[in-house]
Parts: C-alpha cells; sequence; structure tokens
C-alpha cells in the first residue's frame, strides 16, 4: 500500500498534468525513490492512483532502464559501456568491478550492498572511463581506483 | 576569437545576479518588450540557425511551422536528454550556464507564444539538475518567468522533467511521449510536434546548445552571428574529441574547423604509441571518417561531403590498438539495447547485426557474415524503419565494413581477434 507520503506526492504531480495518466513516470519515480525499487505491489498501487491497469503501469516501468523492477542494493553502480570508455579501458574496470563485487551486470551482491548495472554514456567523454555510484560520478579511471571508490560505500 | 556559447561558463555556475552583470538577460528584455514574436522567429531564420542537436534543421524554419493564431496552450521543450554515445557538450552547458539556457528557452518560448515550458533532463546528470533547479527559481524570483513577465502580457511557465534512462527519449517525439507519462516510442509524422506535440498541442522539441545560443542572436544579429562562422553555416559551435588523444575535451570554434585542428591542435594529436585510424566526426550514429577526410572543414555541408554528418559535433576517435570490430560492436550493442522495439526491422534487426559482429569478433564469424552485415545496413537504413535510431545505428557499421574491411576479413580467415590475446 502507498505511503502518506507516496501518495501526497503522486497527487501533487498528478496535478501538474492535464490527464492522470501523464504523471505515470513520476509516480514510478516517486514509489522507487521511497523503496529503491518498483515492486508488483508498488505497480498496482501506482495504477490504482492513476487509474490505469497494472499492465500499462507495467509497460512503461519495464521500458525505462532505471526504473527497477526487481530489489537492488544500497548503493547502484553504473558503469558507463559506452564506446569512448570502451576504448578508453572498460574491459579492465568491468574485469575489475566483476572481481572486486563478485557479481555481474545485473546483480546484486549476497550483503545487499551494491548492484552493478551497465550503463549507456554517461556524457563525460573526455574523462573516459567513468561510472557512477548513487549520485557521484568518478572520471579518468583505471581497475587500481576501484577498490578505495567501492570502500566509501557501506 | 569570440565564443558566446562559454565565455561565461564557470563552475559553480554564475548565480543571476552574476549572469546578469555580464549581459544576461537582455535578450529577454528585447524580445518581450520590443519585439513581436514573428520577428524573434524570422531573425533566428535569416541566420541561418541550424539545430545543434544532431538533424541540423533550421531552427527559425522549424519555429515558422507553429501555427500562430490555434487558441490554447503550446509548448516549448529544451531537449537536455543527451544519451548518445560519445557526446558530452550540453553538460558543459547545463551544468556551466544554466541561467544562458533558461534565457534562450524564454526567448524561444516567446516566439513562439508557448504558455510552458519542459527541460527534459537525463537522469544521469545530477549536478545539472541541481543548477537548472537554483536557476529556474531564480529566474522566477526576478520576474523573468511566472506571470506578466517584466510587466508584459507575456508569462510563461517552466518544468524540470528529470528522465528514467533511454535513449530513445533524445528523439523528439519519443521524448513527447515520454513527457507524457508514456513509453518514449517515436510517433508518426505528420502531424509534426510543431502542430500536434505534447498534449496534442504546438509545442517545439530544441537541444540545448540550440537554445543556449538563441539570447546572442538576439542581442547581437544576424550580421555578427554569421560573422563568427568560417562557412555558410553560422554561428560558433561547440566541439569535442574523445578517444586515444593526448587531451581530449570540448571547445567552442569557428563552425566549419578542420578535423585537423580540431585532433592535432585543439586534442593535441593521438597519445604516444596510438595513431590515429578513423573518427565518427559527431557521435555514435555517425559514418566513419579517415585520414583522408582530416581537412574536411565540420559544418553540415563539409561533414555531410565527405560521407558522414556533423551530427552533435563531438568526434571518437578510432586508435591502431583498438579492435574496429570490437569498437563497432559497442556501438551496435548499445543501439540494439536502446531499440523502443516498436518496429520490427530495429528490434529484430539490430540484435542480429550485434551477434554477428560478436561471433566475428570471437573468431566465430564465417565469410558470408560480411555480407549479410552489408544487407543489414541496407535493410535498416533509411526508409526503412519508423524512426531514425536504426539508420543511425547502420552509418558506423556500412563505414566500417569499407575502410576496415581487412580487420573484419582477419578476424574470420585466423578465428581470433587480432588485438586481442
Amino acid at each position: 500500500m502507498l505511503t502518506i507520503a507516496e501518495k501526497e506526492q503522486i497527487e501533487h504531480e498528478i496535478r501538474q498534468v492535464p490527464v492522470k495518466k501523464a504523471a505515470c513516470i513520476e509516480a514510478l519515480k516517486i514509489v522507487q525513490g521511497h523503496r529503491r525499487w518498483v515492486s508488483d505491489e508498488g505497480i498496482r498501487d501506482v495504477a490504482d492512483i492513476l487509474e490505469m491497469s497494472p499492465e500499462e503501469v507495467d509497460s512503461v516501468a519495464t521500458f525505462y532502464n532505471l526504473i527497477f523492477r526487481q530489489p537492488v542494493g544500497r548503493h547502484i553502480i553504473l558503469l558507463c559501456d559506452s564506446i569512448s570508455c570502451y576504448v578508453m579501458g572498460l574491459r579492465a574496470l568491468h574485469q575489475q568491478l566483476v572481481q572486486l563485487l563478485g557479481i555481474q551486470y545485473g546483480q546484486t551482491t549476497p550483503d545487499g550492498r551494491f548492484t552493478l548495472l551497465p550503463n549507456p554514456c554517461l556524457g563525460t567523454c573526455d574523462h573516459a572511463p567513468a561510472l557512477m555510484v548513487d549520485d557521484d560520478l568518478y572520471r579518468d579511471l583505471s581497475a587500481d581506483d576501484l577498490e578505495a571508490i567501492l570502500a566509501k560505500y557501506t | 576569437m569570440e565564443r558566446p556559447l562559454t565565455q561565461h561558463i564557470t563552475f559553480p555556475p554564475l548565480g543571476l545576479r552574476q549572469y546578469e552583470a555580464v549581459g544576461g538577460y537582455q535578450a529577454v528584455r528585447k524580445a518581450v518588450r520590443h519585439m513581436e514574436p514573428k520577428d524573434v522567429t524570422a531573425l533566428v531564420k535569416e541566420a541561418n540557425m541550424r539545430g545543434r542537436g544532431g538533424a541540423g534543421f533550421s531552427t527559425g524554419m522549424k519555429w515558422s511551422f507553429v501555427p500562430m493564431d490555434v487558441p490554447g496552450p503550446k509548448y516549448l521543450v529544451a531537449n537536455a536528454d543527451e544519451m548518445e554515445p560519445g557526446t558530452f557538450k550540453d553538460r558543459w552547458l547545463l551544468e556551466g550556464n544554466p541561467h544562458q539556457l533558461i534565457e534562450g528557452m524564454i526567448v524561444s518560448a516567446y516566439a513562439i507564444q508557448a504558455t510552458e515550458s519542459f527541460v527534459f533532463l537525463r537522469w544521469a546528470y545530477k549536478q545539472a539538475a541541481v543548477e537548472i533547479r537554483k536557476a529556474i527559481a531564480e529566474a522566477y524570483d526576478a520576474g523573468y518567468l511566472g506571470k506578466n513577465i517584466l510587466g508584459t502580457d507575456y508569462s510563461l511557465e517552466m518544468h524540470l522533467h528529470t528522465g528514467v534512462g533511454r535513449y530513445m527519449c533524445g528523439e523528439e517525439t519519443a521524448l513527447l511521449n515520454s513527457l507524457e507519462g508514456k513509453r518514449a516510442t517515436p510517433r508518426a509524422k505528420p502531424p509534426f510536434p510543431q502542430v500536434s506535440g505534447l498534449f496534442g498541442r504546438p509545442t517545439i522539441v530544441n537541444n540545448v546548445e540550440t537554445l543556449s545560443y538563441i539570447p546572442h542572436i538576439v542581442n547581437h544579429g544576424v550580421a555578427w552571428f554569421q560573422s563568427l562562422s568560417r562557412t555558410a553555416d553560422g554561428g560558433t559551435k561547440i566541439y569535442g574529441v574523445s578517444g586515444r588523444v593526448n587531451k581530449p575535451g570540448a571547445w567552442e570554434l569557428p563552425m566549419g574547423v578542420t578535423m585537423r585542428e580540431l585532433i592535432e591542435e585543439h586534442a593535441g594529436g593521438m597519445q604516444n604509441g596510438y595513431r590515429f585510424r578513423g573518427v565518427l566526426p559527431g557521435g555514435a550514429s555517425t559514418d566513419f571518417l579517415v585520414e583522408e577526410h582530416m581537412d574536411v572543414q565540420m559544418d553540415f555541408t563539409g561533414v555531410a561531403a565527405a560521407g558522414s554528418r556533423l551530427g552533435t559535433g563531438t568526434m571518437v576517435v578510432l586508435d591502431d590498438r583498438t579492435c574496429p570490430v570490437g569498437f563497432v560492436h559497442n556501438l551496435e550493442h548499445f543501439f540494439s539495447q536502446e531499440s523502443c522495439g516498436f518496429c520490427t526491422p530495429c528490434r529484430e534487426g539490430l540484435p542480429w547485426t550485434e551477434k554477428l559482429l560478436w561471433a566475428i569478433e570471437q573468431g566465430k564469424g564465417r565469410e558470408e557474415d560480411l555480407a549479410l552485415l552489408a544487407s543489414h545496413a541496407t535493410l535498416l537504413g533509411p526508409g526503412n524503419t519508423f524512426c531514425a535510431l536504426a539508420p543511425g545505428a547502420m552509418e558506423p557499421l556500412q563505414s566500417a565494413l569499407k575502410y576496415f574491411k581487412e580487420d573484419f576479413e582477419q578476424h574470420i580467415k585466423h578465428k581470433k581477434c587480432p588485438y586481442h590475446d
């Protein structure tokens, strides 16, 4: 069930748009903002409040790379896998991350600390290779930098 | 040399008062108080301002398609979704001078008499979101946004929308669907968004660099704008270079600088131990250019004549130690993943292309794969798909097959990638 805070925020978004459905992405972002991911129950709740079918809401939720339909870790690592980063050493960075975390793309560490995701172009190609952890951008990386970066996130 | 777009870029960016102190918001004052909307459009049209998002369509012409006599709301949207791999120019403008974008949006919205405006910003640009949110609030407080701007009859609301990640959102009709809370699939044209866009209302979508330029054109005029350029495509342009060069970066330079100047002078040439092999001149969806094109002038016409597109003007360099097959595989992986799946050639063709390239890169390619790849380049090319994503994806592929064919053949012949152990 949506919390009062979630409901109020979604109602606020509904008031900004001419038709309720248009608040769908914002509503999903709100639910994810509170719970880190959007469960089937979250989809049904959003559908109810927006007077949509759950399937319709799910079709939107699953379209976007950064709406998570399964549980994620406390910290999201977005590794830029685009062309400039590829040229500048993505492979080594990826291998090192996989080794340090013991997981592949799309997986979460067993302790729930990190989820590792590939991300199309972080738009910092002049400082490739790059990655983001939550809201923090790290650029001009080498594989040696990764251990210290990960250590910042508990 | 004048650098109107970037001369006041600072980190953190100028606040409203500082921006005003260097001439900021003068174009808003001039436009809303002393110009008719149609005169603003005419000025931008006469300047031959071509959109900086990739397609290069005349901005003033685009605006002129908006029906001005229809009652009801009209919209202006800044496309700040910058997700084209290899492209990083708008981040600079968004983080370094958000007021310039907002001013450009107000003037542009005034030209089409839009009542609401949106900045469609990608999720990953967290710092830009902070700066833009702050700048919009300052612009409201100063009376540049909201009801009766500067005491005139003109009113404009502005909203920041942060996306949730999908390259398709950069396509203007898909972007509108996304703003409407839907999947970002492209819409059939016509009707064009200028007539029926956001919520079925007349809508203009312009790139961040395009919009950021508008105040300068209004302030200084057509002759000044054209004098900045070396070619018929007016103004300066933000160019960028990434890859194994000594000084990757972005620079505002006269439209029409040569590729050689960009790579050798501004980007400092190739890194020690790396040789230049080719370049995507304007992001991931442009055809490779090679050594023989070094003196091509980087404007819309010059790059097209060389067989590619200026695109976003931000170049990705391929060096001699990076496998061209792996390079193109990376690009096709991106396009395949980001296809919205809406039309069959793109949905089916791009994963097939990607798998073929992966097989070749892994030494599992067959001779006939090259003909298959070439046929994809045609079948997924212009006119065969719903939007430009797949044709864009085919540009680097078809040109790689042309310029780096021996690399593909080596992989197939020796059943391994010659660039990796």
